[in-house]
């Protein structure tokens, strides 16, 4: 366990040190879900529509962002190879670094998507709505996001490959993440679609460590 | 450990191995045998193999043909091998002090504390500065510090000497001596003198 808070607080130092990544993150979800009313028109209507989806892409998107330095720079430096020495399992290693990853690149866009339901003209039922869905669904996406990172990360120019490969994989969140908010079904879809969201993100997280370690192992060897 | 468990005294053997990357073979038919408080040393040209056959004893690489076996470990202690590579696994924006608590951290079994640790290779002075500011001989000073810091019975050292000072290279063999002296192993790829007496010496060829 206390490999694990290791693994854990290194990530988190070397993010809140990495002199504004957090915030370049940020600004680039900010900056995608504000240049679509420019590419759709100004109607207000059409916008506060389709916003659940823009907020989706838009966090989607941002967390591709921050997955080549999921384990690229681990592998480049060396501490891949201790991580496969250490006392404890590389899933647990990697189990760390998905909590990591979301803690760093998924809480700070959910808890910047006020701006966003701003500029989108949201109302406010939608936007505590798309705040749960975002909470709810963007675990799974972290998940995701690992596994793609420790299939390609033994190859090069793999920060590309990974976003590719998870996109498919990532499809039914969006699609029960944005039914989670959108107000066109009943409130039971609503719900529904809530509970499935909740479901795929936990078996995403418990899943993909394994899967991601042993991506891992077979890459290196 | 229970009362009663005999265990035979540590030795790292290995039988027919073949070691190499991907399907290319670079050296087959290595039989070592290492018991504990010896150390072995590796020599031979560029690309004999030295490196990998350290990344094949410390588990990293699967061998080709033959096998490892570390005889007298009980795998309860945690994990048996220290691998000190060419990278030294500093990240910057973490100082000295986090690296090493770090790498404590994830390698279990606990020895020397990290404020000792840092002593002994001679950074106590810097530890609270970032590791990536620390010139190239002093990363490895640190890198080499990860080994005291965590208990384990066998050390992989690869090329440890490079960058390190005269007086770095005296430190390094006082740690590898400390460590044979303690019942450990150490097996050691170098192109340097290492002043110590107790080193055998193996000799890989190319093209085997």
């Amino acid at each position: 366990m206390n490999g694990f808070w290791s693994v854990l607080s290194r990530e988190i130092r070397l993010s809140l040190r990495g002199g504004g990544e957090i915030l370049t993150l940020v600004l680039f979800f900010v900056i995608v879900g504000a240049v679509v009313p420019f590419a759709v028109g100004p109607d207000k209507a059409l916008l506060a529509r389709i916003a659940p989806g823009i907020v989706w892409i838009a966090a989607f998107l941002a967390m591709l962002l921050g997955l080549e330095k999921l384990f690229g720079p681990d592998r480049a430096d060396g501490t891949l190879a201790l991580y496969r020495l250490a006392d404890i399992p590389l899933s647990a290693v990697v189990a760390a670094k998905v909590i990591a990853h979301w803690l760093t690149a998924a809480l700070p866009l959910i808890l910047a998507s006020p701006v966003l339901a701003l500029l989108l003209a949201m109302d406010a039922t939608s936007f505590w709505r798309t705040v749960l869905s975002l909470l709810l669904g963007t675990p799974a996406l972290a998940g995701f996001g690992a596994i793609g990172a420790a299939v390609t990360v033994a190859t090069r120019r793999g920060g590309l490959l990974a976003p590719i490969l998870i996109a498919p994989l990532s499809v039914p969140v969006l699609i029960f993440g944005v039914g989670a908010i959108a107000p066109t079904g009943g409130p039971d879809q609503a719900q529904a679609a809530i509970l499935l969201l909740a479901a795929l993100s936990l078996m995403v997280v418990v899943l993909s460590p394994f899967a991601a370690a042993l991506a891992i192992d077979w890459g290196e060897d | 450990m229970t009362e009663g468990q005999v265990h035979s005294p540590l030795c790292l053997k290995t039988f027919a191995l073949g070691v190499g990357r991907g399907e290319t073979m670079l050296a087959r038919d290595i039989a070592l045998s290492v018991s504990a408080g010896h150390g072995l040393m590796l020599r031979g040209p560029n690309g004999a193999g030295k490196s990998t056959l350290l990344l094949t004893l410390a588990g990293l690489l699967s061998p080709l043909e033959g096998s490892i076996v570390l005889e007298g470990h009980d795998e309860d202690f945690g994990p048996a091998f220290h691998h000190c590579g060419h990278r030294n696994a500093i990240r910057p924006r973490l100082t000295a002090v986090e690296t090493l608590e770090f790498w404590r951290g994830i390698n279990g079994n606990p020895a020397l504390p990290v404020a000792e640790a840092l002593e002994r290779v001679g950074l106590r002075r810097l530890a609270r500065l970032d590791a990536a500011y620390l010139s190239a001989g002093q990363q490895r000073r640190l890198a080499l510090a990860r080994l005291l810091v965590s208990a384990r019975p066998v050390w992989l050292l690869d090329e440890p000497t490079s960058a390190l000072d005269a007086e770095g290279q005296k430190l390094l063999a006082g740690l590898i001596e400390d460590h044979l002296a303690a019942g450990g192993i150490a097996v050691i790829a170098s192109h340097d003198a290492i002043a110590l007496d107790n080193l055998a010496v193996f000799t890989l060829e190319t093209g085997a």
